[in-house]
């Protein structure tokens, strides 16, 4: 944008318009709602983004089984080695084919970088993030979490 | 109206009867100078909590609010802080002048805080050339100013009491210029006889466009004089780390920063005796009943109500602009301030000569 020249009036005039531009937005954010989260005591009420990053998180079904096919893909996407998928090989005795079966999914929070990688590279959408975001613990082997359930799929 | 000297009368009939006249002033003096001490302190902490709220809100923040109701005993917390905090001596620093220099501050600011008349029979110094005398006593702020700047041996400090010289000299004649537009609608200097001057209508309105402006040029410069955004480079956190205070720690640190927020005050109060009528209720000419009725609350009502508006008026400045570099202070002032002023005072004799106020 060129820079207009101003006569000495007409600069005064001109400065004292900008400013009470810059005095009107101030005036009425004065009066608006604040911003502010107060935190700890509106844990009820908070609302948070739903794309946001909290905690890995599989979802099981009332079985305790999930749709995690372990095939391994979370683990090779994680750039941190965060992810742990333990699997067996099993017959399936109506038709006889060998199957991949999750034994246990590790998930290690304490070195997670929130990336996403391991929820996009996923092809059954077993995996994904929620918004629970409250992660401190007394003991760093608290943070490695089993996701599935033992026994479960 | 509610006249305070009735409890001062009584408090000197009460003490001659005790001893003797010599010995009974020197009473009342100390208890004068306790009182506006305390005052002083009171209005301190008032102000420094109104501007964390108002700072808070302009920002679309809420401010202090966890410690105590709406967050008041933060304050105490902090004063409590600030008075058991270590004060450092610099190793290579003036040691008198650097320890000198924060009360050479506050003297000045207690003396200017004196002038102000808070109610009817409220004014500790008042006498003929009150505004002259207000106007000196403000100045000597920047002694201590450029003191510490000078004994700190730093160079931060140095720049920052340097620019604050500049700054504040340079500002010192638009505020001149305007209180003396006013002194040339009264034609009086006592701060007392002014506000009575302004039973029937306060200044601003009596005097119209030239008070209106003189209003608005005494504004920005009082803001400047104080040292406040967006004036308020001789501190500029991000250049210069605190200014002329970097040195300074504990209760010397607290003395330039209570200071700075009476100051504010003060130029607000100034501001709210001569132009909006000081502890002189709205009056309306002609409406009689208005009157009286305003008349029923009390002065110093009137006279922090005013003065705390126009310190709100004030942080609503500092909180919306961006701070201007120094040699756009110097432009603005002498270029533009000072030319205005003396072209308003020359309208306002002008209003005066041929009766065109009201």
């Amino acid at each position: 944008m060129e820079k207009k020249k101003h006569s000495y009036i007409g600069g005064i005039a001109h400065g004292l318009k900008t400013l009470c531009v810059g005095l009107k937005v101030t005036f009425i954010e004065f009066f608006t709602k604040k911003v502010t989260e107060e935190y700890p005591d509106n844990r009820d009420t908070l609302v948070l983004a739903d794309r946001f990053r909290g905690t890995l998180d599989m979802p099981l079904d009332e079985a305790g089984e999930s749709k995690c096919i372990a095939c391994g893909l979370c683990e090779n996407a994680c750039p941190n080695g965060t992810i742990h998928v333990e699997s067996e090989m099993v017959t399936d005795e109506e038709t006889g084919k060998k199957k991949k079966r999750l034994v246990s999914y590790r998930y290690d929070l304490g070195s997670c970088m929130f990336c996403q990688l391991c929820v996009n590279v996923c092809p059954t959408k077993a995996i994904r993030f929620t918004t629970q975001f409250e992660h401190a613990v007394f003991d760093r082997s608290k943070l490695v979490k089993t996701l599935n359930k033992p026994g479960g799929k | 109206m509610f006249d305070f000297s009735v409890v001062t009368n009584w408090v000197h009939d009460w003490l001659m009867s005790l001893m003797p006249a010599g010995l009974a002033v020197f009473v009342e003096c100390v208890l004068i100078g306790l009182g506006v001490l305390v005052l002083y302190a009171v209005i301190a902490m008032m102000m420094i909590f109104m501007e964390r709220k108002v700072c808070g809100a302009f920002q679309c923040r809420l401010g202090p609010n966890r410690v105590g109701p709406w967050g008041v005993f933060q304050l105490f917390a902090d004063v409590i802080k600030m008075l058991i905090k270590e004060i450092i001596a610099i190793r290579h620093s003036d040691r008198f002048l650097y320890n000198l220099a924060p009360y050479v501050v506050i003297l000045g600011s207690i003396l200017a805080f004196a002038c102000i008349p808070f109610n009817k029979g409220v004014e500790v110094l008042d006498f003929n050339v009150g505004i002259f005398f207000f106007m000196a006593a403000s100045s000597i702020g920047i002694v201590g100013i450029l003191l510490a700047g000078w004994s700190s041996n730093n160079k931060y400090s140095l720049i920052g009491a340097m620019r604050s010289g500049a700054q504040m000299i340079s500002y010192e004649l638009s505020v001149g210029l305007s209180i003396l537009t006013i002194v040339v609608l009264t034609d009086t200097m006592q701060f007392s006889e002014i506000v009575e001057r302004q039973a029937d209508g306060w200044f601003i309105f009596k005097g119209h466009i030239p008070a209106l402006i003189a209003f608005v040029v005494y504004l920005i410069a009082g803001n400047a004089e104080v040292n406040r955004g967006p004036f308020d480079l001789p501190e500029a956190e991000s250049e210069l780390t605190a200014g002329y205070h970097t040195e300074y720690s504990g209760m010397h640190f607290g003395l330039f920063y209570v200071a700075e927020f009476v100051n504010l005050f003060i130029v607000a109060s100034i501001a709210a005796t001569v132009f909006l009528g000081g502890w002189m209720p709205l009056h309306v000419p002609g409406w009689d009943g208005f009157n009286q009725a305003m008349d029923y609350i009390p002065g110093f009502i009137w006279f922090f109500a005013k003065a705390f508006f126009v310190v709100w008026l004030l942080m609503w400045i500092k909180w919306t602009f961006p701070r201007l570099r120094i040699d756009q202070i110097l432009h603005l002032e002498w270029k533009i301030l000072v030319p205005i002023g003396l072209a308003n005072l020359l309208l306002m004799t002008v209003c005066v000569v041929f009766g065109w106020h009201f």
